[in-house]
């Protein structure tokens, strides 16, 4: 594969996906960054790779269960939870509406 | 200097009543004051009034059979959640964070009685190897402060070089306990993937994150990884195998052990003088009667491209949750350096473009597992350099981030399998 060069558009997309909102000046900068960055990576693609299975994680361990009841050290109180936000009311977190009227 | 000591030595001497706690604590603020500032290794100290009295309490209470981390002084990196103690990962998305609840790892501690001095200054979220990545200015070297004390765990470092603290607990993802042990001079181990829980443990890459001692001997930290190690049923990874007492491995003799060196770490870009550092070490290990054996591992190359394709994905991943609503402030908070791993990862694992980016390297990943237990079948321990250089000066690798991301050439081989690594 050959080294990709981003164009505005290609970090415009990327941003929209990482839920980032850029700059004129950042989006010019990170696509500079991002062709010089993943080109260097790219050079991943001359392993051979076939029939290699994948790895996700390294210990081994899968399936590991709890006891399905509930652990009250582990709750935080209503106020607790709340403790950390900028905007609440009557007891909820308030966010922004994703529903149009 | 009563934190010249190690640890156990420290222990003994709190139970002679050779001096006390409150002595030791009194040490490591007096150092805050004369260096703090210069070194800008705290993001926050705790104040010295509450870290005394609690060291006044732990000399009132001391038994023969108490932990021997009772009435100890340490620092946390900033990634560990302490409840109702400021946790800022170094990050303005964090500045104003309060905890509701302790990391497993900082509870351990408290459990056997150590004495919390500070949280400190790193690479925000863990996204560097020079703790200049930091919304809180960088940390600087305490043997030469034009120079940085590597990351991301550079502020626990200097703490410990500087006699700040007695011991301290980094996280190791891609070299971040390493990177700043070597450049500040100290002991630092990244231990085993699931060794110790997780738990309260701010995410940078998931499958990477490890939590390690940092302290002045291999001795302290055998004594610290002993006590902090174990199952923890918050963090199903962590590792169910039973934890062997290191401190009893200490003996040493290492008499017959083979010590392996890979001979492409030894190549070109590895500075001269910490390749002639290495060379003394295996000779004095060879002297001691360890047998050197050379090897190689031609995957060497693809290291850094696995990692930084693996730890952005993951990143990009763990970084979405932060978006102000339940606690924080904005995304639009991150570092330059952050928002171009989230970016970089995102991409990675974009439809089009994850099979030949975030796959491939997850095959890489297999690959590098079976070269290491290769080269591990012929030989005990593998010895290499950390660095390819000296501390960078200040500044220097924050103008360039691919230059950024290849000092870290050594360190991210090791992180992604099942292996420990010490400095």
């Amino acid at each position: 594969m050959a080294a990709k060069k981003f164009t505005i558009d290609d970090v415009k997309h990327i941003a929209q996906l990482a839920n980032l909102v850029l700059s004129d000046e950042q989006l010019q900068k990170i696509a500079e960054q991002l062709s010089s960055v993943i080109g260097y990576m790219s050079k991943i693609q001359a392993l051979d790779t076939k029939g290699v299975v994948e790895t996700s994680q390294v210990t081994g361990l899968e399936n590991v269960f709890r006891e399905d009841v509930v652990d009250e050290k582990r709750m935080l109180s209503q106020e607790s939870a709340l403790s950390n936000a900028k905007n609440t009311h009557s007891g909820y977190f308030v966010v922004d509406a994703v529903l149009e009227e | 200097m009563l934190l010249d000591k190690t640890i156990s030595e420290l222990a003994a001497g709190l139970r002679k009543k050779e001096f006390s706690s409150v002595d030791i604590v009194t040490e490591c603020y007096d150092a805050i004051e004369k260096h703090g500032k210069e070194l800008n290794a705290f993001i926050t100290v705790i104040d010295n009034t509450t870290a005394l009295t609690y060291a006044q309490k732990k000399d009132n209470e001391r038994t023969e059979n108490t932990s021997p981390l009772h009435g100890i002084p340490f620092v946390l990196k900033d990634a560990y959640i302490t409840q109702r103690i400021r946790t800022t990962s170094a990050s303005n998305v964090l500045k104003n964070y309060i905890p509701q609840y302790n990391a497993t790892v900082y509870q351990k501690l408290l459990d056997a009685g150590a004495i919390l001095i500070g949280k400190m200054n790193m690479d925000a979220w863990g996204h560097g190897g020079s703790t200049e990545n930091t919304d809180f200015g960088p940390a600087k070297n305490p043997w030469d402060t034009t120079r940085v004390a590597g990351g991301s765990s550079g502020g626990p470092a200097i703490a410990i070089a500087a006699r700040m603290s007695a011991f301290a607990i980094g996280e190791d993802t891609g070299g971040s306990i390493r990177n700043p042990a070597a450049w500040c001079n100290i002991t630092g181990l990244k231990v085993t993937y699931g060794r110790v829980s997780r738990y309260g443990t701010i995410a940078y890459a998931s499958s990477f994150d490890t939590v390690g001692p940092m302290a002045r001997t291999a001795e302290d930290c055998a004594l610290l990884l002993e006590l902090v190690a174990g199952q923890d049923p918050y963090d199903a990874t962590s590792s169910p195998h039973k934890v062997p007492k290191y401190t009893q491995k200490l003996t040493g003799n290492i008499e017959g052990i083979k010590v392996g060196i890979p001979k492409e770490f030894f190549g070109q870009g590895l500075d001269s003088e910490i390749k002639k550092s290495i060379d003394i070490a295996a000779k004095k290990f060879e002297s001691m009667g360890a047998k050197l054996i050379e090897l190689s591992m031609p995957m060497f190359d693809y290291g850094l491209p696995v990692y930084y394709l693996i730890g952005p994905s993951e990143t990009s991943s763990n970084l979405a949750r932060y978006d102000g609503i339940r606690y924080g402030q904005g995304r639009n908070q991150f570092t330059p350096e952050t928002m171009r791993r989230i970016m970089i990862g995102t991409y990675a694992l974009s439809a089009g473009y994850y099979d030949a980016y975030y796959k491939k390297a997850q095959q890489a990943r297999t690959l590098f597992i079976k070269e290491y237990e290769k080269a591990l079948s012929s030989c005990d321990v593998l010895l290499m350099p950390v660095n390819p250089t000296p501390p960078t000066k200040i500044g220097e690798l924050m103008s360039d981030p691919l230059a950024n991301l290849l000092a870290d050439v050594y360190t991210t081989l090791k992180y992604w399998i099942r292996i420990s690594a010490r400095n």
